[in-house]
């Protein structure tokens, strides 16, 4: 392997990652890296190929290029894999006809870095009973119970796909309160995907933003604070914001506010107020056209 | 391990005990209750029709009290208490057959869900993200087809027949007679249970094709693996049979249905690989030549559950084909679990 150093240093690697169904392109030839110790998101509007991604990374689907997770193909070596990534689908993923103790005991019977203390210290904390099945759970139980199982695997990668699909705000705050305070150190990475970017912006180092099978913007968040401002213009400078290529404008209390890609501030202050826009702004811009 | 991260890796012999024991916790209504409410309908069975025939006897007003099975017994030659307990042999055998009955079925169709209800619930993402291979996936569900579930049902059959002597003795002291003696023969009811045991590792051989194909229809089915399991190999049996295809290589139309259909079917029910034993008792049966069981022999159970005939099996080109193909479309099925995660409804 020629770039040997990347693919150590980093938790996924991948080059040219393409995926087709029939003749719909999933994923185009996408390259990315993701480093140890971050917390990315990956964000795209739906069937702009998120979950492709993420199976690919997880060894659930067939992939043209070149993709390693943790120095392993996750073709070929899907088993080794699990023992160091962790995986929380959509809420709902867990058997209905499972009991949460017998949940406990299995993953600890199969998971060799599982450990069933903390476990039960997590569960403990929630109102889920060991004898319950997961029929008998609320939805934001059964993402409960999916944590508190992932979350006593000492695991290097973590890949959420819509972990809180569904899950009221309650359980969004605590889901993500968990993983920051009581999972996430600088040897963990996470991956995460979700529609409710403006809920785990402010936990994400790296972004990545993805549209029909190509990446966007796949920066760190200091980068995209530096790259993207937002500005509130007048009425009397809105031609001149124009001119600059703004990506996007909206009006908003009889102003507009321009968002810039990568011009430069002085410039951008001297057409009014500057603002670091929201990712969720940053996002409906750059997917302008997605579903039109 | 090349995987320089792990330090500790899993034990497989542990693993696969945690998978069979996932396979119970899901099916233990079919495993577990299934043989067992069988096995005590026909307990039911047998009390009720007791208590009917004690009700008729006392209208009509027979007397059955005064029967002495003891003295009986006693004047038995040896070759008459064979006898006797070769008939309580196969009477028992009898009595089992809901209780194989409903094996056969909870296992037909535990393995056409095996490989798909968890895709379609999706909790296939949940069991894909533990380390834990397809293959060894595939092969608990194997095991827990043909060695979990035909132990519980065996063990359902030794509690049946034990609870069907239970009441025939309370029945029979009711009436003042002693059947100790001949029911409760320890060495034909032992030797019948060891017996059947030892069916299991040949029933499991001989049931590869079916079990390979259940399981290939549902890793490989989109939506209704029922349907592929069963459809696939009829509309195929009625193409070649109108298209008169076998003919043209002089084999007989019947060939695919018995060999193919059949095998691939209905390979689950126990004892199915016992017509290769030859001149026996049961090819007698079913040619329809000699129904006259050989009683007089009391060596019934001796004859289908004989040495002989489990030897025959396993040296007959028939089971061993079966072997082979069985494991072709097991290898297919695990191929086809790596691939496939959703289903389309």
């Amino acid at each position: 392997m020629n770039d040997a150093s990347a693919i150590t240093t980093n938790i996924v690697h991948a080059r040219g990652l393409t995926k087709r169904y029939g003749t719909a392109v999933a994923l185009d030839h996408v390259d990315f890296d993701i480093a140890a110790g971050r917390i990315v998101g990956l964000i795209g509007p739906n069937g702009a190929g998120k979950t492709t991604a993420l199976k690919a990374i997880l060894g659930l689907a067939e992939f043209e290029g070149q993709l390693s997770v943790l120095g392993l193909d996750p073709r070929t070596h899907r088993t080794e894999l699990m023992q160091q990534v962790c995986f929380i689908a959509d809420v709902a993923v867990l058997p209905r006809w499972l009991r949460v103790a017998d949940a406990v005991d299995f993953v600890a019977g199969v998971h060799p870095r599982f450990s069933r203390e903390k476990c039960l210290a997590f569960l403990a904390r929630t109102k889920i009973q060991s004898k319950q099945r997961v029929r008998e759970l609320s939805k934001g139980m059964i993402v409960q119970l999916h944590l508190a199982l992932v979350m006593a695997i000492d695991a290097k990668l973590l890949v959420l796909d819509e972990p809180t699909l569904g899950l009221d705000i309650l359980y969004r705050k605590e889901f993500y309160q968990s993983l920051l305070n009581d999972y996430f150190d600088e040897e963990k990475t996470i991956l995460v995907t979700t529609h409710q970017v403006e809920e785990i912006e402010h936990i994400l180092t790296d972004l990545i933003f993805i549209k029909e099978g190509r990446l966007i913007v796949n920066a760190s968040m200091d980068d995209i604070a530096e790259r993207y401002t937002e500005v509130m213009v007048g009425v009397d400078k809105v031609e001149a914001a124009r001119a600059l290529n703004p990506l996007n404008e909206r009006g908003i209390f009889g102003k507009t506010v321009f968002l810039f890609d990568g011009v430069d501030r002085k410039r951008l202050a001297e057409l009014g107020e500057l603002h670091k826009p929201s990712v969720a702004d940053l996002f409906v811009a750059t997917m302008k056209g997605t579903y039109a | 391990m090349n995987t320089p991260t792990t330090t500790k890796n899993s034990n497989p012999v542990q693993t696969f005990f945690w998978l069979l024991k996932r396979e119970y916790w899901e099916h233990r209504g079919g495993f577990f209750w299934g043989p067992l409410i069988a096995g005590g309908v026909v307990i039911a069975i047998t009390v009720l029709s007791l208590v009917i025939a004690e009700a008729t006897a006392a209208r009509h007003g027979v007397n059955l009290n005064g029967m002495n099975l003891d003295t009986i017994s006693h004047n038995m030659t040896p070759d008459q208490i064979a006898t006797f307990n070769a008939g309580l042999t196969v009477g028992l055998m009898g009595l089992s057959l809901p209780i194989m009955v409903t094996l056969c079925f909870v296992v037909f169709f535990y393995l056409l869900g095996a490989l798909y209800d968890d895709r379609r619930d999706r909790s296939v993402l949940f069991w894909k993200s533990l380390p834990v291979s397809d293959l060894d996936t595939v092969l608990s569900k194997i095991a827990a087809a043909v060695f979990v579930a035909p132990l519980f049902a065996i063990a359902a059959v030794i509690a049946l027949q034990l609870a069907f002597l239970v009441v025939i003795t309370v029945w029979t002291s009711l009436h003042g007679i002693n059947p100790l003696p001949l029911l409760w023969n320890p060495a034909p009811l032992l030797s019948m249970w060891v017996k059947l045991l030892l069916l299991i590792p040949i029933n499991a051989l001989w049931a590869l094709p079916t079990v390979g194909w259940l399981l290939l229809c549902s890793a490989f089915a989109r939506s209704k693996p029922f349907l592929w399991a069963v459809a696939v190999p009829v509309a195929l049996g009625v193409i070649i049979g109108f298209s008169h295809l076998l003919q043209q290589f002089s084999i007989p139309g019947t060939w695919y249905w018995r060999n193919i259909v059949g095998r691939i079917l209905f390979s689950l029910i126990p004892g199915g690989w016992l017509g290769i034993g030859g001149s026996g008792s049961l090819s007698a049966l079913t040619t329809g030549d000699n129904v006259n069981f050989p009683f007089n022999k009391a060596d019934f159970i001796e004859s289908i559950l004989g040495w002989d005939r489990m030897f025959a099996a396993l040296t007959s080109a028939d089971l061993w084909i079966g072997v082979a193909a069985g494991t072709g479309l097991i290898v297919a099925a695990i191929y086809f679990r790596r691939q496939r995660i959703e289903t389309s409804v």
